[in-house]
């Protein structure tokens, strides 16, 4: 157990029913490719990793430090053009991957740390409306600028030889599914995506996020102890860039595309909001939970709700509000709900159960 | 013993506050080298009016946004829904009128924009009470849990909008009296402009008298600078923040309508469009302040208007630009709110 203790930082779900669900979702996504084949199913498994990876980063801000961000798809869209701009400008080779990233990390710390030292100083309304304004602006740019960034189109790009589909990893198929590169890219998303949370919950849990914990429960206090708010606000505002940065990485590679509608759009803003809130604000956990039952529902659910809308067909109005396309009304009812109600979201209920 | 007389009381009138002009000048400085960069005067006056007609429509939107935080500490996110139910009520008002709004009678006409216009008004501020009561009641004073309800509430009613109106983008023609524009000598000026300036000075004109010439503006002005000594008075500070609260969405509808005709169509994301414009405005002016609402709000429309005409490519970030400079120079923006 001590082993699994120092993987989570010491910080386990404290409730039977969350690590029953954990462990569930942590086995699925490990052995996707086998239990779920084909390619609507991998799909949806890589980026519920990836989700995973930026809602954490999110709920770092959001839950543990108590700050509302509203540019955070503008760190995840920086790492996808990052990798973007640097597959088609460079060779298709990981030498280019890495200074694609490195380029996307050095712009997000410079970008994160003036935003944080320029508006964390007041109050966390301000910040959020400084945000808002900044990413809007960023995506504006994005679209702009179409023969850096190729404008609306976004880029597709080559990937290394080893995670294009054409690459075989075994000749023979193995436990019936045939190791393609785009297995070894889902696992490459997978491994990186498990070690950036782990790496987030050990910092969450270290003593620098505990100070994080104090800020937001009272930053008065918190500088009164001899904290200096301001900068560990910037410092956590420009470690959740990053790895949201990351995120954007895997997720560009996944797709071997970047574009404003897969990474900018406000519409993401949202789903971020809505996935660290409904699994449940400063638990890291939350992320998880919240992640793999938004994307799961933005895929499925939308089936469920085609046969609800028909069946209810003749009745005024209901047939409307059940709507394929009306799927993130009821995620944001459920938002609501959970802010009044459950403010620590499915993660804090469960974990009220058990005690 | 001498006793000291009190000193004597001076029938002078009270101090005045003093205003602060600098960012006047800076505005009129703008316009300025402005008309230095452009050259063409005829140019720069369709410019300037598009501009101010832009500035003062935002005005109308983004000042309810700006008293209700100074009042209640309350940052509503959810404040382009009632510009985006302003717009598409607006369209829905404008269609059943479609007749009147056909004429050439500019009278004929007014009869459709006066309806359309109250019927956004209306179903805005109706909608505000609504709103006030259910999602933001039971978060006051919590700024975190404010712009996570208030977002949620944003991306409900969106939808909603959706289930009633449809996805698609709806045409929200001018009445055909205010369509084209007038031409002065070699100035063109759109007409439409010159009713969004007339209405928004009206509406600005009408805010400052009720804010400085009546009793409930004084509340409200005293409860913006000290929320506690205004109820310590024995007034009930909440009733006067639900009524800026209604009066705030109803300009909002009213913007919106304006807005719509502005770009003679509606769609579902005019009111998160508008919001990045309007907290610009307002952290330009100073989060809370009416003055400085009005004056950043004409700062953004002129310079997006100038910005657009002289360099197209940088326009779209001018307002951000914009908003960084102010808040290198005034780090409260233009015209801090003192609070207690």
């Amino acid at each position: 157990m001590s082993v699994i203790d120092t993987l989570l930082s010491g910080d386990r779900p404290r409730s039977r029913l969350l690590g029953v669900a954990l462990t569930l979702i942590l086995v699925s996504l490990a052995f996707a490719p086998f239990l779920f084949p084909g390619t609507r199913s991998l799909d949806v498994a890589a980026k519920v990793c990836v989700f995973i990876v930026l809602v954490a980063s999110y709920d770092f801000l959001l839950g543990y430090t108590g700050i509302v961000s509203f540019a955070h798809t503008m760190f995840f869209g920086i790492g996808g053009y990052g990798i973007a701009i640097a597959m088609t400008r460079l060779d298709a080779g990981w030498t280019s991957i890495a200074a694609g990233i490195a380029a996307a990390l050095a712009i997000s710390l410079g970008l994160s740390f003036l935003v944080g030292l320029f508006s964390l100083r007041v109050k966390a309304i301000f910040f959020a409306m400084v945000t808002l304004a900044v990413a809007s602006f960023f995506a504006i740019l994005a679209s702009q600028l179409s023969d850096v960034t190729g404008g609306e189109d976004g880029l597709t790009f080559k990937v290394p030889e080893m995670l294009r589909p054409g690459f075989k990893l075994l000749e023979e198929p193995f436990l019936g599914v045939v190791l393609g590169g785009k297995v070894v890219t889902y696992y490459l998303v997978f491994t990186s995506a498990l070690l950036l949370f782990l790496a987030m919950l050990r910092v969450v849990n270290s003593p620098f996020g505990r100070v994080l914990l104090a800020i937001r429960e009272n930053d008065f206090r918190a500088e009164a102890l001899g904290y200096r708010t301001v900068i560990y606000r910037t410092l956590a505002n420009c470690m959740s860039a990053l790895i949201a940065t990351l995120a954007g990485v895997l997720y560009a590679l996944w797709l071997r595309y970047t574009g404003p509608n897969t990474t900018l759009d406000f519409a993401i803003m949202i789903d971020i909001l809505l996935m660290v809130v409904i699994g449940g604000m400063g638990t890291m956990y939350g992320s998880v939970l919240g992640a793999t039952l938004f994307i799961v529902a933005q895929n499925y659910l939308q089936d469920l709700m085609k046969l609800a809308s028909g069946a209810t067909r003749g009745i005024p109005l209901l047939p409307d509000l059940l709507h394929p396309d009306r799927w993130l009304l009821w995620l944001g009812v459920l938002f609501v709900v959970c802010v009044y109600y459950f403010p620590l979201g499915i993660v804090g209920r469960l974990r009220q159960k058990q005690g | 013993m001498t006793v000291s007389s009190p000193p004597a009381v001076q029938d002078s009138p009270l101090p005045q506050a003093r205003i602060d002009a600098i960012p006047l000048v800076l505005l009129a400085a703008i316009s300025l080298a402005a008309f230095a960069m452009i050259g063409n005067p005829s140019t720069w006056v369709t410019l300037t009016v598009a501009g101010i007609a832009m500035g003062l429509l935002i005005f109308i939107m983004a000042s309810g946004l700006t008293l209700v935080f100074g009042l209640m500490d309350v940052m509503n996110f959810a404040h382009g829904l009632f510009i985006a139910i302003g717009a598409y009520v607006g369209v829905s008002t404008m269609k059943a009128f479609s007749s009147s709004a056909g004429s050439d009678s500019f009278l004929t006409n007014l009869g459709a924009l006066a309806p359309t216009l109250l019927a956004a008004v209306v179903v805005a501020g109706l909608i505000g009470a609504f709103f006030e009561r259910v999602i933001i009641r039971p978060v006051y004073g919590q700024h975190l849990k404010q712009i996570l309800i208030t977002t949620g509430g944003m991306i409900v009613a969106e939808q909603l909008i959706h289930v009633i109106w449809g996805p698609d983008l709806l045409p929200l023609p001018r009445p055909e009296t205010l369509r084209g524009s007038f031409l002065i000598g070699d100035i063109a000026i759109e007409k439409f402009r010159l009713v969004a300036v007339v209405i928004g000075l009206a509406v600005f004109a009408a805010m400052v008298l009720i804010l400085n010439r009546t009793k409930i503006g004084l509340l409200i002005r005293a409860g913006v600078e000290n929320k506690e000594m205004v109820e310590a008075m024995g007034y009930r500070i909440r009733r006067l923040f639900v009524g800026v609260f209604i009066a705030g969405s109803a300009l909002a509808g009213l913007g919106g309508a304006l807005w719509g005709m502005y770009q003679e169509n509606v769609n579902v994301h005019i009111g998160a469009q508008m919001m990045v414009l309007i907290f610009i405005v307002i952290i330009i002016g100073g989060l809370g302040s009416v003055g400085g609402c009005f004056v950043g709000a004409l700062l953004v429309g002129l310079v997006a208007n100038y910005v657009g005409y002289l360099s197209p490519k940088v326009a779209l970030g001018s307002n951000i630009l914009l908003m960084m400079i102010v808040l290198f120079w005034r780090p409260q923006g233009l015209y801090p709110v003192s609070k207690q």
